[in-house]
């Protein structure tokens, strides 16, 4: 085998086109490589090349999934390559599920061995770590140089076909897919060498881990509109003009909760984003573009709703953690229910 | 958020741009929003028609807290 031929497919960030104020920036091929693919072509040591570059902005991605699966695709068939990368995303949103869905569609249309990485905790990863091999990287691109060290070596085995081992040993995260193989030791054996290393406390693997299926069941529908009350939350960053309680533009710490009480409508003089994860521009002109306060006054004055409860809860999904997320809803959603609230519009960037 | 906040007792409909996103995280009720940086509006448009078109939005998205679901559901137009 020659030289491995590869297509990479980086976003503007990454390709040096600029920010959120680029994030709409439509496919497009370069020849050569550029920013993480330079990093991992160092890596390759001469076995693999990258020959040309795919570049297209965030929330174009995000907003016209086809479309800019279809562009991508016809760009990176052009080149025939042998491999495909996408990423790494780290615990960019947007990007990730972009690298998963551009990495996916590689693979099984075009049929080109092809991997990715981000963190574990990106949308992107739940979405398609069954489908495609997801290097696991840390959650900012401060770990890069960790990621393509881990990214290259099993980009060559799979350009290559070689067998991949476990994901402890490669690097990327679990597919779900059970492997048999003749272990050394039997069943039994194995099942108390590990319940003897628990209750020494010792770290240990079990060859069986259970599936997460968090889900919740919806609950019931609202009966009568005009007799309830609808609380506003927001993943949106919207906030009091500026930002009284800091919430961070990116990895959220806290939430916010507002009083809205005579505001018929949210406008530049009172009300900002602190979300450091898009383009600011629209909603710090017209705040109401991410939270509807003023449509749900009208609807309250016209007696379609009970009531629009008095305040708003706001945090920035900026790579926030999941375990953050998940505890400040759990307080938001004691309070709602404490304060009598009926439902809930949660809206999101 | 949403699904923790749906934990807690409460229909939640999760108004959002990139729907798979939203699947995946496990909204029950989902209605598809205009863009990411603006999801419920959209800045080429006179004022007034934006207005009507987060209306239309906003009613879609009570519209899905009226209505009974087993399941994840989408409420597309």
């Amino acid at each position: 085998m020659g030289k491995i031929k590869i297509v990479h497919y980086i976003n503007q960030f990454f390709a040096g086109i600029g920010g959120e104020e680029k994030a709409d920036f439509q496919p497009e091929v370069r020849e050569e490589a550029i920013g993480p693919g330079m990093a991992l072509n160092a890596q390759f040591k001469g076995e693999a090349e990258i020959v040309a570059t795919v570049i297209c902005g965030d929330s174009y991605f995000g907003e016209n999934m086809e479309e800019a699966k279809s562009e991508v695709l016809k760009m990176v068939k052009k080149y025939n390559p042998d491999l495909f990368i996408a990423g790494p995303a780290f615990n960019a949103g947007r990007y990730g599920v972009a690298c998963g869905t551009i990495t996916d569609a590689v693979q099984n249309e075009l049929g080109i061995p092809a991997l990715t990485g981000m963190y574990e905790e990106n949308p992107g990863a739940d979405m398609y770590k069954k489908s495609v091999y997801i290097v696991s990287t840390k959650n900012s691109a401060a770990g890069m140089r960790d990621a393509v060290k881990k990214m290259a070596p099993l980009a060559l085995k799979v350009a290559k076909g070689e067998e991949i081992g476990s994901p402890e040993q490669e690097g990327y995260i679990s597919r779900g897919i059970r492997k048999n193989y003749f272990a050394n030791k039997r069943g039994s054996e194995r099942a108390i060498d590990m319940l003897v290393k628990k209750l020494k406390g010792e770290e240990f693997l079990t060859e069986y881990p259970m599936p997460d299926f968090d889900r919740v069941e919806p609950n019931a529908a609202v009966k009568d509109l005009s007799k309830a009350t609808i609380a506003v939350v927001t993943s949106g960053g919207i906030v009091p003009k500026g930002n009284p309680d800091h919430i961070e533009s990116s990895s959220a710490s806290k939430y916010g909760k507002y009083d809205i009480e005579g505001f018929t409508n949210l406008t530049s003089a009172d009300h900002e984003t602190a979300h450091g994860g898009y383009d600011p521009v629209y909603a710090n002109e017209d705040p109401d573009r991410v939270l509807p306060v003023d449509v749900l006054r009208d609807m309250e004055k016209e007696g379609k709703i009970g009531k629009l409860h008095r305040y708003f809860y706001t945090t920035v999904g900026n790579g926030t953690a999941v375990a953050s997320a998940k505890k400040f809803a759990e307080e938001i959603g004691k309070e709602l229910v404490a304060d009598g609230v009926d439902a809930v519009i949660l809206t999101s960037t | 958020m949403v699904k923790e906040i749906e934990r807690a007792g409460l229909p939640v409909v999760h108004v959002c741009t990139v729907v798979p996103i939203s699947l995946t995280v496990g909204a029950n009720r989902i209605v598809p929003a205009i863009a990411i940086p603006h999801p419920l509006g959209n800045p080429n448009l006179e004022p007034e028609e934006e207005k009507s078109l987060r209306r239309k939005l906003v009613e879609k998205a009570l519209k899905a807290l009226e209505t009974e679901v087993e399941d994840q559901t989408v409420f597309e137009d």
